[in-house]
């Protein structure tokens, strides 16, 4: 019985600093503030998402074209539309690598 | 030591809590220090639940029958390996192994994500804290498994069905998958609480769906085949609602599997996916409800079980919950894409996701109905197989000849030119294979004979697919044929383990369908020297003998089996009766033709004290090509769960352009 309360006792002793650890760490930190993506960087987020896809989209279409599992007609019909999505995306991104440096990385 | 037992729950609980208050609060006000603290007791609460699970398990081994959960689910003459199994052999101990195996997921997915996804994850924290709170709730107030007790002499044993090898891996297998799917729904609610809907959620919770859904998978087949060799009617699944409660929240997820894919290639079906991973999250607390709450027995039961009502009130709260999120981000859900044409690879993933849903819908109502009925009407009715064997069939099938179409058509929009091109070779050997089935006399099953025939299409068009792949890939550079086949495969890994489980899949639809549809049985009484036919198959029954195993006493009536005029050696079927449980079990025997997949399967159903056996005799054909197609879906689960390091590349360069932290 004492042992098993003394090892509880230690249990919940370890599990209260590791729930204080970050307070006990940095006691007075300059900024308490969570690192969070802003407008503008989400905005950046989904356009590299949105050219991440059209790349891969354009890139399996290829592969598939040449394996013969999509035929001739359907690339015909739909390599164009994707090489164009894919220099929609790239040209949505330019702008914004245009109007300055990217966003400063986070620690 | 139950004091350390019951002292490690509360630590747990309190953590649970302090995550799910201070998580929140650190979300919402945006607190670093707060959230990381949140984060720690995520963690802790893992270690506090793994030294009850330590305490538990070693009360086990010890036999200490002070531990009223020891007691009730083990005895002094079980054997080490299913002390072991009782763990998660009764209520108590499952839902601590639910909770150990979801603050273990917890942690481990905050953890891994919190670098790059870290503005999500804060929100992610306190969803894992309310579940893990709910169920160190459970175990610490309701159904403890530190009850104590004056010790008795010996425990009440193991019922003696459970006494199997598959009991040791088959339930936490199952627990692996249910819990697994807690980590999307995770990062789903994560997502739409925080209003980041871009991939991250998707991605960081991809290789978790997998997993879950591949535990889920392979739990499930070894549970059949431990029905199959142990609890001896003749069948590997029996629609039963347990049964059940473990396959609807896999197809929720196999559908979530595929409509992922139209969001990553298309960037659609937003609002459908989220929904996918809440049901998918809610049939998996549904199916612990069902197995733990006794409502599957009598409604009666379920008012009278200790966890009943809090399970159902949870799943209330988590479906109202979640629903009322998907509302608030409906807009911000809305997809800028739109579906090109009703013949595209996408339309065909969504024929498969309404399919694959509508099977799922069609289950839980027959899971359901009988507790409706009972309520309703105070008699239960139970919707027996036929009503099961139905809906297979009516969405099973056409789900099957979508698995060979779904990967072969173009995404947006294909010609129907290009379809019968595409298409021709597949089409023309499943039709030839039809034929020769038919002239074989496959035609007594209809519903069999179409599940061979599209089963050959699929098989053709994988077959296709890979022998196309190598080929494009040796014309890229490849320096041999083994090379280019194993390029091919580990540069889409996803997709070309995807086809390895379509493969498994077509095994299982395949032996199903044999076994099923195909199979004979014969019955008969027969005293020593008596011979029964079935097939081409002669048995004589030769003797009957009795032993002391360690917990039970083992009957066992020996058969002489003969094929035609060939010799196949002998068969014992028997049962054991166990001491302690006060229990009888059939111990059916087996003989496995490893060339034609079929089974010869007894029954000694009565054994009389003259000596004289009534036997029951099946022959199963291609039975065995389900247990084969375990192993294949393992390989294809391995291939498309393996870390893609390309893959990574890529989303840490995007990670890194956006001044995220490039480690993931």
């Amino acid at each position: 019985m004492t042992l098993a309360l003394l090892l509880a006792a230690t249990l919940a002793v370890a599990c209260v600093v590791a729930v204080a650890l970050p307070f006990l760490r940095e006691p007075e930190p300059e900024s308490d503030a969570l690192e969070d993506l802003d407008d503008e960087e989400r905005r950046h987020l989904e356009l590299l998402e949105a050219r991440d896809r059209a790349l891969s989209a354009l890139k399996e279409l290829e592969f598939d074209h040449r394996t013969g599992t999509i035929s001739d007609e359907d690339y015909r019909a739909q390599v164009g539309g994707m090489r164009r999505d894919v220099a929609a995306a790239l040209q949505a991104l330019v702008p914004e690598s245009g109007e300055g440096q990217p966003p400063d990385a986070r620690n | 030591m139950p004091e350390l037992g019951r002292a490690a729950l509360l630590v747990t609980l309190g953590l649970s809590l302090y995550a799910l208050v201070a998580g929140s609060a650190a979300a919402q006000l945006g607190r670093r220090r707060l959230a990381r603290s949140a984060q720690n007791a995520l963690v802790a609460s893992f270690g506090a639940t793994a030294v009850a699970a330590a305490v538990l398990l070693s009360a086990l081994l010890r036999n200490d029958f002070s531990f009223e959960y020891v007691a009730r689910t083990t005895s002094k003459a079980l054997p080490t390996a299913y002390t072991i199994s009782a763990f998660w052999g009764g209520q108590e101990g499952s839902l601590l192994l639910w909770l150990l195996v979801l603050t273990g997921f917890g942690a481990a997915a905050v953890t891994l994500n919190r670098s790059w996804a870290r503005d999500l994850i804060v929100w992610v924290v306190p969803v894992f804290a309310a579940i893990s709170t709910f169920f160190a709730f459970l175990v610490v107030a309701v159904a403890s498994p530190f009850a104590t007790q004056p010790a008795p002499l010996d425990g009440a044993g193991m019922t003696p069905s459970l006494q199997n090898p598959y009991m040791l891996v088959h339930p936490p297998l199952l627990y692996l998958g249910y819990v697994g799917l807690s980590v999307p729904f995770a990062f789903a609610i994560g997502a739409l609480l925080s209003g980041r809907l871009d991939e991250r959620w998707l991605v960081a919770t991809r290789r978790w769906t997998l997993f879950a859904w591949a535990a889920l998978g392979i739990g499930q087949l070894l549970g059949s085949h431990w029905a199959y060799v142990e609890v001896g009617w003749g069948g590997y699944y029996a629609w039963d609602p347990v049964e059940n409660a473990a396959l609807m929240p896999w197809l929720a997820a196999t559908a979530f599997l595929h409509s992922v894919m139209i969001q990553e290639k298309r960037g659609m079906l937003k609002v459908w996916n989220v929904l996918l991973v809440i049901i998918a999250f809610s049939l998996s607390l549904f199916g612990t409800f069902l197995t733990r709450s006794g409502v599957v027995n009598s409604i009666h039961s379920f008012t009278q079980s200790s966890i009943g009502p809090w399970f159902l009130a949870f799943i209330a709260l988590v479906v109202i919950v979640s629903l009322a999120l998907v509302f608030w981000r409906v807009r911000q859900l809305r997809s800028p894409t739109k579906l090109e044409s009703p013949v595209s690879r996408e339309a065909a993933f969504l024929y498969n996701n309404l399919l694959l849903l509508a099977l799922c819908l069609a289950i839980l109502w027959g899971v359901v109905y009988p507790m409706l009925s009972e309520a309703v009407r105070g008699e239960a009715v139970v919707l027996g197989r036929s009503y099961y064997d139905f809906f297979l069939r009516a969405f099973g099938l056409p789900l099957l000849l979508l698995m060979g179409i779904g990967p072969l058509i173009a995404w947006r929009r294909a010609s129907l030119r290009s379809l019968a091109t595409t298409f021709r070779w597949p089409t023309l050997v499943a039709v030839l294979a039809g034929v020769v089935l038919l002239l074989l006399g496959a035609g007594s099953s209809i519903p069999g004979l179409v599940a061979y025939t599209f089963s050959t299409f699929v098989l053709a068009t994988i077959v296709l697919e890979f022998a196309r792949g190598t080929r494009a890939r040796k014309a890229l550079g490849a320096t041999s044929w083994p090379g280019a086949f194993t390029s091919l495969v580990s540069r889409n890994r996803r997709r070309y383990g995807g086809y390895v489980v379509h493969a498994a899949i077509v095994l299982l639809a395949i032996g199903i369908a044999g076994s099923s549809a195909f199979d004979s049985v014969a019955e008969a009484k027969l005293t020593k020297g008596d011979s029964m036919r079935i097939g081409d198959y002669t048995l004589v029954y030769r003797s009957l003998s009795e032993r002391s195993g360690p917990n039970a006493t083992e009957i066992r009536a020996t058969l002489d089996v003969r094929r035609g005029n060939r010799d196949l050696g002998t068969l014992k079927a028997g049962k054991n009766a166990y001491t302690i449980e006060q229990q009888v079990s059939n111990e059916v025997g087996i003989r496995s033709d490893r060339l034609t997949g079929e089974d010869l399967f007894v029954i000694a159903e009565q054994i009389d004290p003259d000596g004289s056996v009534y036997f029951r005799v099946f022959v199963k054909p291609l039975v065995n090509l389900i247990w084969l197609a375990g192993l294949v879906f393992l390989l294809g689960s391995v291939i498309t769960l393996w870390p893609d390091r390309r893959e990574q590349r890529r989303l840490v360069a995007r990670a890194s352009e956006v001044g995220i932290p490039a480690t993931h």
